[in-house]
């Protein structure tokens, strides 16, 4: 989908969020030519303020954001979790790689950025704690700050959803359907759309 | 004092601590070796940077500096395993307002399936799709 954008200049990097036992089956899988990264420290959670996938960011020559966080499928039917649909979406995406569409303000993109909260960082921090309490086999004590990671940032679900393998359960299970269910009858959405300019 | 992990957002750096109910306490010669900072007059340092320490009740005494406060100075969270002697410290709450809140994208070095270390700034010169997903 993105070859004839690639032709036009464009650098597709994919970064796994997840750990690296688990994401390169599919990488090894899609045999990609681009750079296919791993990110088993949720440092794109840190620095951009993800908190879910899957999450695309637009980035120019001069390394200028030129489109925030979006969530962004492949296909039709993801499409309904964007405030635009996913042909929407590339046409716009087409549309700025090949320079066909006016540059948005600044002003526009400020309003877009969300910001990060002082919990959600310290929910980040707990995160990455418990990894390490995870890979040095302190399963315990990693459980102790996933949840609290949790707690923190109830609305980061690289924190709630990407960590539920290590503790034991199916990210596409039962818990996981409650997790949402819960989080979707408190009013907010389980994406994070961009909202349309 | 006894060993400690401090993962410096996520790298990992052993250092000299002790623990008690007030907190860790840390040697500030290791903190200059690991996070780069400096205690000196002005207070503490990083390249051009000093941030002032005093009026942060309960930084130092007899010579170590309680991780906390350390922390609360560049305004970076800091995650504690007291069981576990190690902490994660994140990066500066003002990194997001001042990268990403400027319409900058922050820089990062991140492994590909073989390894291989790729920082974004290598690609500058050419747009760039940044597409985070998961097997989750």
């Amino acid at each position: 989908m993105y070859e004839e954008l690639r032709n036009d200049g464009l650098v597709v990097i994919t970064v796994a969020v997840d750990r690296a036992d688990d994401a390169r089956p599919w990488i090894e899988k899609a045999t990609p030519t681009h750079p296919s990264l791993i990110d088993e420290e949720h440092h794109l959670g840190e620095l951009y303020n993800m908190v879910n996938v899957p999450t695309v960011v637009w980035i120019d020559e001069e390394g200028r954001i030129a489109r925030p966080n979006d969530v962004a499928f492949t296909t039709e039917k993801g499409g309904r979790y964007a405030a635009v649909s996913t042909h929407e979406q590339m046409d716009l995406l087409r549309g700025w790689v090949r320079e066909e569409l006016p540059p948005k303000p600044a002003s526009v993109l400020h309003g877009q950025v969300a910001p990060m909260s002082t919990d959600s960082q310290l929910a980040r921090a707990h995160f990455g704690l418990g990894w390490w309490l995870h890979q040095a086999g302190t399963e315990d004590a990693a459980e102790r700050h996933f949840r609290i990671g949790g707690d923190l940032a109830p609305d980061d679900f690289m924190i709630r959803r990407g960590t539920m393998r290590y503790r034991g359960s199916d990210p596409f299970g039962p818990e996981f359907r409650h997790m949402v269910n819960d989080w979707l009858a408190l009013g907010h959405t389980y994406y994070l759309p961009l909202p349309v300019e | 004092m006894g060993s400690f992990v401090l993962l410096d957002v996520g790298r990992p750096a052993e250092i000299e601590a002790t623990v008690d109910h007030q907190g860790v306490w840390v040697d500030p010669e290791d903190i200059e070796a690991t996070l780069g900072w400096e205690l000196k007059p002005e207070g503490l340092c990083k390249d051009a940077m000093c941030i002032p320490v005093t009026g942060h009740h309960g930084f130092a005494r007899d010579g170590v500096i309680q991780l906390q406060a350390l922390a609360d100075v560049p305004g970076r969270p800091l995650a504690l395993s007291l069981e576990e002697s190690v902490a994660y410290l994140g990066p500066p709450l003002d990194l997001y307002q001042r990268t990403v809140g400027e319409l900058v994208a922050p820089e990062f070095a991140l492994p590909d399936s073989e390894g291989r270390l790729h920082l974004l700034s290598e690609y500058r010169g050419s747009k760039v799709l940044l597409t985070a997903w998961a097997s989750w």
